[in-house]
């Protein structure tokens, strides 16, 4: 193959030569008498970067090889070749409301607006397995978003609601296979065919354990069960994303970028690996996996990792894992915006931060987006900032010309040698992964959850940075620097506290009416399955027809297992 | 156990309550609570208040340092100071909340008894200045 090299070599000694001259005569001169704001240069996830970038940074890039064409391997400048001149990114704000039938009253209103793209936020309990009359779950019902506790919750959320029609997204995790088995029971009784139920599942276990912390059994299992609902997906709903592996809670938990990208990747490799052992064809799953990134302040790092992540992916799942088809090898993601980077102090600075953020996610080619609101390091985000961030997007789509011109950073010398840079830096970490699990990926990472390996990573990296912070280094806009005297009380966004009552009468209720003895035959039917290691997602539509609650079905699975129990590293 | 300087450290616990699961800022805080040379004690996550309690007056901690941002503060945190009360532990324990608590809930927490609420963006300076000058004494 040819090197298609963007330079000639007699260019690249001429473009040195006057460097050097430049640096000589111009520059110099310039710093000896002003020198410049800091010794050295950072990123947010403290990259340093050069004063300036030149054709000589990229003289070993490969344009056909390194950059080449949208919508074709290496995928560095986007999934499809006309991006958002197609069409635009999916605008998918994503927020919790309270009861199931709030939430119903919500989607219809979005589907008579003409959005068919529906999200939907769990409270904690149902995010983490737990029926509402549990102990646990007090003081938490229908907080952040609506209660599940049985297949009536979610028949109440889609009433009157064409599951054939909308596509779905559900963020949550280890009782994501009890939300799926849900959504195909209703689609049972709606008489809408499983293949034609379109969404998402969160269902990201791996990044649970090492980033957002929310579990029910150990690691290794709950793979198992992520890998069956991706082998149930390919065979019966393939239009259905049975997981979106997820970086977003990486960067949050304080991450770098660059760990941000390889945990990711490392995480999705792994999935790759799992579903390859069960004998499952990389071509027919491949398709059907999608990604969930974060974008922070910096926006050439963030660009930059958008485009070293496509370009990783792509080559390592032809390269290690032998697929064949484009759909398998093409990276798509959704983005949010970093909730981490907004501050509680002069709350409108935010609008600021989330523009550059969302900007930074166009520019890197997201898919789908989500800006957050500039009220939420005060509280559950109110009616207006919710209307201002989504309006963020709808100027950067509409006004800015940034959606006009496909990957317009690219052949940026900065923006290259970035790229190339940070796609060194995850091919690093997921060969010392890959090392971890002797040669497997998967292995790897299971042992560094086991180890706290991610953990203590992403942790030094947190506090690195806010030590930064401590001394002065990172400015934070309000912060740190440029402070005032203020009054930030947000509008309080009222929690109704007869949320709870109302969720356990209707928990009690179904309770009353359902047959016992089919509820309990469909959960011993499940601990056979899980017995036999079989897939457990037909024992589980089975049992959440039977109205089992989500906590009797995840109780089933920890009976089997037992409960995580963290390995607290002591700080 | 003895020290050189005649003075024992502070002994703090730092605590996640509830379902939440956002320990970022647990573990910055923790681990400069050690580099100021105070004693600590993580509770590990989804706590419930009473287990909390518990963990505190068995580890007989001087400081009892809460973290929540789920929002369901007002629930839990009181629940942890009655169980403090309970234990006749409430007196000498100085219980610091943070996280995402707005204005409005924090005069309850602090008649309650929980000394302060500090919010996000807060410095570790700050932090630790407050638990040196507030910590009782042993």
């Amino acid at each position: 193959m040819t090197f298609l090299s963007m330079f000639d070599d007699q260019e690249l000694d001429d473009i040195r030569q006057q460097q050097t001259e430049w640096e000589e005569n111009t520059l110099e001169p310039t710093l000896e008498a002003h020198g410049e704001r800091k010794d050295r240069f950072g990123t947010v996830s403290n990259h340093e970067v050069d004063r300036l970038y030149t054709p000589d940074d990229i003289a070993d890039v490969d344009f056909d090889e390194d950059i080449g064409f949208p919508g074709e391997p290496p995928y560095t400048r986007g999934p499809y070749p006309t991006m958002y001149r197609g069409r635009t990114w999916t605008m998918r704000q994503f927020a919790g409301f309270g009861t199931a039938e709030e939430t119903n009253e919500r989607f219809h209103y979005l589907i008579d607006e003409g959005q068919t793209g529906l999200s939907t936020a769990f409270d904690m309990p149902s995010l983490m397995g737990l029926d509402s009359d549990h102990r646990m779950s007090e003081g938490e019902v229908g907080k952040e978003g609506v209660a599940v506790d049985t297949l009536r919750d979610m028949e109440i959320l889609f009433d009157g609601i064409d599951i054939g029609e909308v596509s779905t997204s559900f963020t949550i995790n280890p009782s994501a296979a009890v939300i799926y088995a849900m959504y195909i029971a209703l689609a049972d009784q709606q008489g809408v065919p499983r293949e034609e139920i379109r969404g998402t599942l969160q269902n990201d276990m791996l990044k649970e354990f090492i980033a957002q912390r929310e579990w029910v059994i150990p690691p290794e299992p709950s793979l198992d069960i992520v890998t069956d609902t991706i082998e149930f997906a390919v065979d019966e709903t393939p239009k259905f994303h049975p997981v979106s592996i997820s970086g977003y809670h990486i960067r949050e938990a304080g991450s770098t970028a660059v760990q941000e990208a390889a945990f990711t990747l490392a995480d999705g490799f792994a999935y790759v690996e799992d579903c390859l052992d069960r004998g499952l064809d990389v071509d027919e799953f491949g398709p059907q996996l999608s990604f969930f990134f974060n974008c922070h302040n910096s926006i050439f790092e963030e660009i930059a990792k958008f485009r070293a992540s496509r370009r990783v992916y792509a080559r390592v799942m032809e390269e290690w894992y032998d697929a064949e088809k484009p759909e398998s090898k093409r990276m798509k993601f959704h983005t949010q915006t970093a909730g981490q980077s907004l501050t509680a102090q002069q709350p409108l600075n935010n609008i600021a931060r989330v523009t550059i953020q969302a900007l930074a996610a166009v520019f890197g080619g997201t898919q789908s987006l989500h800006t957050n609101s500039f009220d939420e390091a005060l509280a559950l985000p109110s009616e207006k900032a919710v209307r201002v961030a989504l309006r963020t997007q709808q100027i950067i789509s509409e006004e800015s010309g940034a959606a006009d011109i496909v990957d317009p950073m690219g052949g940026s010398f900065a923006i290259e040698k970035l790229t190339n840079e940070l796609e060194a830096e995850i091919m690093a970490y997921l060969e010392e992964i890959r090392e971890m699990g002797d040669g497997s990926i998967r292995d790897g990472v299971l042992e560094g959850i086991d180890r706290g390996y991610f953990h203590r990573e992403i942790g030094e990296a947190s506090y690195e940075y806010q030590q930064r912070v401590e001394r002065g280094e990172e400015v934070v806009v309000g912060v740190n620097e440029f402070t005032i005297e203020e009054d930030t009380s947000p509008d309080i966004l009222e929690v109704d506290e007869t949320t709870r009552d109302r969720q356990l009468d209707r928990l009690e209720h179904v309770k009353d009416e359902r047959d016992d003895a089919e509820v309990d035959a469909t959960l011993e039917a499940l601990s056979d399955a899980i017995e036999n290691d079989e897939n457990v997602m037909p024992s589980i539509i089975d049992a959440v027809k039977a109205y089992a609650t989500m906590g009797e079905i995840m109780q089933v699975f920890e009976d089997h297992h037992g409960a995580y129990q963290e390995n607290i590293t002591p700080v | 156990m003895s020290t050189e300087m005649g003075q024992q450290s502070i002994r703090c616990m730092v605590a996640k309550v509830g379902l939440d699961g956002h320990d970022r800022g647990a573990h910055v805080v923790s681990r400069a609570f050690r580099d100021a040379g105070f004693e600590v004690i993580y509770s590990g996550l989804h706590k419930a208040p009473e287990e909390i309690v518990q963990a505190a007056v068995q580890e007989d901690v001087d400081v009892l340092g809460i973290s929540i941002l789920s929002g369901a503060h007002d629930t839990l945190i009181p629940k942890i100071m009655d169980g403090l009360e309970e234990y006749g532990a409430k007196a000498d324990t100085l219980v610091l909340a943070g996280g995402v608590i707005p204005e409005e809930d924090r005069e309850e927490l602090k008649a309650a008894g929980v000394a302060a609420i500090f919010g996000p963006g807060t410095s570790i300076e700050e932090t630790v200045e407050f638990v040196r000058e507030n910590a009782p004494d042993r």
